[in-house]
């Protein structure tokens, strides 16, 4: 039974006691206990079924590299899958769950797989359910994934916030123990900006439970004096609860902050730092043994941490086995609680140290050269069968016991070295992967920008320890005591030569449920890259990314091909250190703040009108305005028979406003457009269209001439950044020496269309200036004042009315609109949104940009020669417009349908052609680009590109329907709708 | 909870200069009685101050109300050269960051190392997804954005704030 010792445990506080839910049972702790360690003091070995074979499991460690114990937590819009639960603090009220477990923890019948697990070795998947494949994704896939699984995904939305922090410094230091604390403590004297992040929610590492000395004091004395001097620092942030997650380019680090006060949830600290000190430490590595995967069965450090920290046994009688020294740590641990320890297996042969005598001379027996067999007992540990390390594992004597500790050596915690490029190399002296000083992560000046000190460098003393990272920063370590340990033994299958049944019970994975033989399979089947054998195996795949099983996966790997294990090397280390949620990681961007939204100075006249909104790029731009029970296609139909018979209005601030001004203005926009502006009079505007260099059609408006050097270029909604943009980087970078400048005035006006018979009438009624066709004409603009208002009318239609787009200061825009709104009343004014917008341009054959255009479509291809100057050497897209392919005389080509029944075609239908093609498929010979239901013509109308569309005038086409047959359409003219121009030109 | 207060700045002008420093200079002192601030700092007088923008752009806060004869006035004294006038006033919205920890409400959102800010110093960004610029202003901070996502930057700061 694990159990609450009465006395120990330096991080809980027994006078606040805890109450918590694990499956529904009530259960206690105390503050300052993790769930894994409340879960022991509660005698709940068992916390979780493993991924594949659904064996019971137990904690093996007792932080961050914890494979076994996950649990999903919290509840609603709080739960948490797949919380390692020697992670989570324990708060009150806490809920927790069991995971991968049907129909409950204590009796699963996914166990079978357990029985069955000779069937099931590695690569079964993929070798079995390859064929049929149709029946993977309807079939397997879907059993599988019920039969194996981590927790359930959330249900409810998130009820947390969370948020960044940006911070810049010179040093950042990953780990507060006693090599980061010493780093810390040197860069902060220096006067260097410091921020030191350390994951747990106290500061020391594993000295203290070690039982380290240092300058003559306890461990935790010395790491509360180191504290109280960095606290004295302006230039130092000390962070707890705080992990180092990814080490990036440029010094760039993301480190995950774990908040318990009100507010967010998660921070995530976006850091800068012109260097980082690695000081994470260092990861225990289990022993390959026989069912070294029961519960009771786990790291001797982890166990150490239980008693020292927590105040929890896991057992009475604890077997240790060990091929290092510090498993003896262990044996002290546990006897100064009162508990035993029958045996310590020592895998060395003949090991000698100070550390050793002393624990022998506290009557604790040591059997060298010994191992475990096996493990017995099933649920929990019940015993060891003893046998030679060097032998094939024949059992010796059975020892009784509920808990094993096992220590087959450290591995540096290399991640956040590693992750920005950092090389190591193998330490064959002391069994482990260590960082390469002369191989560090290079930052932009070409030099290594982190650092790993202490254990996370491979040191192994505490005086090791102290004086690398002292080193790291130039300053003078804490002086402990010398310790000496007798050399470790590498041990990667224990015994040495055990047969194929034992290999078949060593696990190497725990959370992905892979051992010794699955590993030497994939060696035989010949995956000998361990990139290879890692993704046939699942090695290290699982969400604790092989922080326990890597080495000694790449070792048996090592083993089996016979090659060193330095020439096997390891897999990629790649951020982040342990899993980040999604919401952290989203920040603060979420509902409202997903996505800015842009907001035109008219925009809540709309919203307050009832207008059904659409997104155009970011903006909100209404697609119409139902009144009362209207659907959005009659409400459509409306606005544009209105917009025909009288007078509609339309906000069309959105649209791109670029000034472009200077000596060579002229000769950039003739370079940028299509045609020629260069020639446009002062007073008027121009139509014009831009190519990318390629050719193809990228962006069009209307540009109004100001004055003898100025321009106003107006783009799509969408296009004005992007050609903003395009604008300057022709200017910055080719051609530079020409006198241009460009201003993006988009969001300095709002611009309002005024459409329709009555628009002049609407004009007039404001008064203030003269809009007669006289003084105002079609494709002209003036500067005047319109019922008291600063304004630049643009005479430019659209829609095929009559028509004025009216700028002024975006701040007027509102009250501009108010006035046109009462005067059009008169009129019967009609505001009319995108949707009516489209449909009024595409009566009139206009092309828009992303409907008739796509990026592979040039403007022949539309039937703008027209808009093409012939006479100018060059402008951007000419060459690209010279390919052969473009001028090929089957090219699709725009022009107008009329199905032959008056419905409309569906958006994106093909024309079917004859025949069909190499691959077995119908041909096409166009395809609809826009396609609309026309109020003014009470039909179908639509545009498309067809190939040798405008010499096929009078053809019928069949297009596709979804779900239907095909319907017919003939070819005709584009321009539905006052072919002669005479509604605009009034 | 955060003490500072997020306040919506009205009535705010500014006009955008464009053109080399040895062309606007003269201009800028003549008709602003300002000098022409060094890379990425603003020179403040009377209410008025100029900003560095890039090498040949700045950007003159006034009222609101003077920026148009203020431009004309630029235009009328440039006219001949090679330089742009225009006023932007009506494109961007403005807050005010005051009281509390402002610098804590901005680290947020911004990637800014407040440590190596100079006092007069100009900070061109972005705040979240979008484009901002801010500098110090009585005690807190002045921030400039579009003025189309002026809703979004002030839920921003408000919940930065909260």
């Amino acid at each position: 039974m694990s159990t609450r010792l009465t006395t120990g445990g330096r991080l809980i506080d027994r006078s606040a006691p805890r109450s918590f839910t694990f499956d529904g049972r009530q259960m206690r702790g105390y503050a300052g206990d993790t769930i894994a360690s409340a879960l022991l003091a509660n005698g709940q070995l068992v916390m979780g079924r493993s991924f594949k074979y659904h064996r019971p499991r137990s904690v093996v460690a007792s932080g961050p590299e914890e494979p076994n114990a996950l649990l999903s937590v919290g509840e609603a819009g709080r739960f948490t899958p797949n919380a390692r639960a020697t992670d989570v603090p324990l708060i009150d009220g806490m809920t927790a769950r069991s995971q991968n477990a049907w129909p409950s923890l204590a009796f699963d019948i996914g166990q079978i797989n357990d029985v069955a697990a000779r069937l099931l070795p590695a690569g079964f998947y993929y070798k079995t359910f390859m064929h049929p494949r149709p029946l993977w994704k309807h079939l397997f896939e879907p059993f599988i994934r019920k039969a194996a699984g981590l927790g359930p995904a959330p249900t409810e939305p998130d009820a947390d916030r969370y948020e960044f922090r940006y911070a810049f410094c010179d040093v950042l230091v990953v780990g507060g123990g006693i090599a980061g604390l010493t780093a810390a403590l040197g860069a902060a004297e220096q006067g260097a900006r410091v921020i030191l992040v350390e994951r747990s929610s106290h500061w020391g590492g594993r000295a203290p439970v070690d039982g380290v000395t240092l300058d003559g004091q306890d461990a935790s004395v010395w790491v509360k004096n180191a504290i109280q001097r960095l606290d004295t620092y302006d230039n130092v942030t000390l962070v707890q609860n705080c992990e180092g997650s990814g080490v990036y380019d440029h010094g760039y680090v993301l480190c995950t902050e774990r908040l318990q006060a009100q507010g967010p949830r998660e921070r995530v600290w976006r850091i800068r730092a012109d260097r980082v000190i690695t000081a994470t430490g260092a990861l225990e590595r289990p022993l390959s043994f026989a069912g070294n995967d029961v519960p009771g069965v786990l790291l001797a450090s982890a166990l150490r941490d239980y008693v020292v920290n927590y105040g929890v046994s896991v057992g009475d009688r604890t077997v240790i086995v060990t091929n290092n020294d510090d498993a003896y740590r262990t044996a002290k641990v546990l006897v100064d609680a009162g508990l035993r320890v029958p045996a310590i297996l020592d895998a060395r042969p003949d090991p000698d140290s100070a550390l050793i005598r002393y624990i022998k001379d506290l009557g604790v027996t040591v059997h060298t050269g010994r191992g475990i067999a096996k493990v017995l007992g099933r649920d929990r540990v019940r015993g060891v069968a003893v046998c030679l390390q060097a032998g094939e594992g024949a059992v010796m004597q059975e020892i009784a016991c509920d808990c094993v500790a096992m220590s087959g050596g450290w591995s540096p915690v290399v991640h956040l070295w590693s992750h920005c490029g950092g090389k190591l190399w193998w330490d064959a002296d002391r069994a482990m992967f260590r960082p390469d000083p002369e191989r560090p992560p290079l930052g932009a000046d070409g030099q290594g920008f982190v650092t790993a000190v202490g254990a996370a460098s491979g040191a192994l003393t505490p005086q090791e320890v102290l004086n690398d990272a002292a080193q790291a920063v130039g300053a003078t370590a804490a002086s402990c005591e010398t310790v000496v340990e007798a050399p470790i033994l590498p041990v990667w299958v224990m015994p040495q030569g055990a047969n194929r049944q034992l290999r078949a019970k060593m696990w190497l994975d725990y959370q992905n449920d892979v051992k010794v033989s699955d590993v030497r399979l994939a060696a035989q089947e010949g995956f000998e890259s361990v990139e290879h054998a890692k993704r046939y195996t699942t090695l290290g795949m699982a969400t604790d990314q092989g922080k326990l099983s890597n080495i000694n996966g790449l070792a048996v790997l090592s083993d089996r091909l016979d090659t060193a294990i330095p020439d096997v090397g390891t897999t990629t280390f790649r951020p982040p250190y342990t899993p980040v949620t999604i919401g952290a990681l989203g920040g603060e961007a979420r509902g409202s703040l997903f996505q800015p939204l842009r907001r035109t100075p008219i925009h809540d006249w709309h919203e307050a009108r009832g207008a059904y909104m659409e997104p155009v790029g970011q903006w909100r731009r209404p697609y119409c305005y139902p009144q009362g029970h209207e659907t959005h296609a009659e409400a459509v139909a409306r606005e544009v028979r209105a917009t025909r018979s009288s007078l509609g209005m339309l906000d069309a601030s959105t649209l791109g406003k670029i000034l472009v001004r200077g000596p060579d203005a002229g000769r950039f926009l003739d370079m940028l457009y299509t045609n020629k502006m260069s020639t446009l009079k002062p007073g008027r505007c121009r139509y014009g269209l831009m190519c990318d260099e390629n050719g193809f059609l990228m962006d069009d408006g209307v540009v109004a001439r100001i004055d003898d050097q100025t321009w106003l270029c107006h783009t799509t909604t969408g296009g004005a950044d992007h050609i903003h943009g395009w604008m300057e980087d022709w200017l910055q970078c080719e051609w530079w020496d020409w006198q241009v400048h460009t201003v993006n005035l988009t969001e300095q006006f709002a611009q309002i269309a005024v459409v329709g018979p009555k628009a002049r009438a609407v004009l007039e009624t404001l008064g203030g200036m003269d809009v007669s066709a006289d003084a105002l004409p079609f494709m002209g603009w003036a500067d005047g004042t319109l019922g008291g208002f600063q304004v630049r009318v643009f005479r430019i239609s659209f829609s095929g009315e009559l028509s004025y787009e009216i700028a002024l200061t975006a701040g007027q825009g509102q009250a501009l609109w108010d006035a046109l709104w009462e005067a059009g009343q008169a009129h019967d004014v009609t505001p009319y949104g995108t949707e009516a917008l489209h449909v009024l341009r595409a009566e009139k054959g206009f092309i828009m940009i992303g409907d008739e255009t796509d990026g592979t479509v040039v403007p022949q291809d539309l039937g703008l020669d027209w808009a093409i100057s012939k006479v100018k050497d060059d402008y951007l897209g000419k060459r690209g417009q010279e390919r052969v392919a473009f001028h090929k005389p089957d090219r699709w080509k725009l022009v107008g349908l009329e199905t032959l029944d008056g419905s409309v075609l569906e958006e994106g239908a093909y024309a079917i052609g004859e025949g069909t093609n190499a691959n077995g498929q119908t041909r096409t010979e166009g395809r609809v680009t826009s396609t609309y239901y026309s109020p003014t013509l009470d039909r179908g109308i639509a545009m498309g590109l067809v190939a040798r569309g405008p010499d096929r005038m009078g053809d019928v086409l069949r297009f596709t329907r979804i779900g239907q047959g095909p319907v017919e359409a003939r070819i005709v003219s584009p321009v539905f709708y006052d072919p002669e121009g005479e509604k605009q030109n009034v | 909870m955060s003490d500072v207060r997020i306040d919506r700045v009205d009535a705010l002008g500014m006009i955008t200069l464009r053109g080399a420093v040895e062309v606007l200079a003269p201009t800028v002192e003549s008709v602003l009685g300002l000098d022409l601030p060094d890379q990425r700092l603003m020179v403040t007088a009377g209410g008025r101050a100029v900003l560095w923008m890039s090498p040949d752009e700045f950007l003159v806060i006034c009222d609101h109300s003077d920026a148009p004869e203020l431009a004309a006035r630029a235009m009328a004294a440039l006219d001949g050269q090679f330089a742009t006038v225009a006023v932007v006033s009506d494109a961007r919205a403005v807050f005010d960051l005051q009281g509390g920890d402002p610098q804590a409400v901005l680290s947020k959102l911004a990637p800014v190392d407040f440590a190596a800010l100079a006092d007069a110093e100009v900070r061109r960004t972005r705040l979240a997804q979008v484009p901002a610029a801010f500098w110090r202003h009585a005690d807190g901070y002045r921030l400039v954005c579009f003025r189309s996502v002026a809703v979004y930057v002030q839920e921003l700061l408000e919940n930065a704030a909260a």
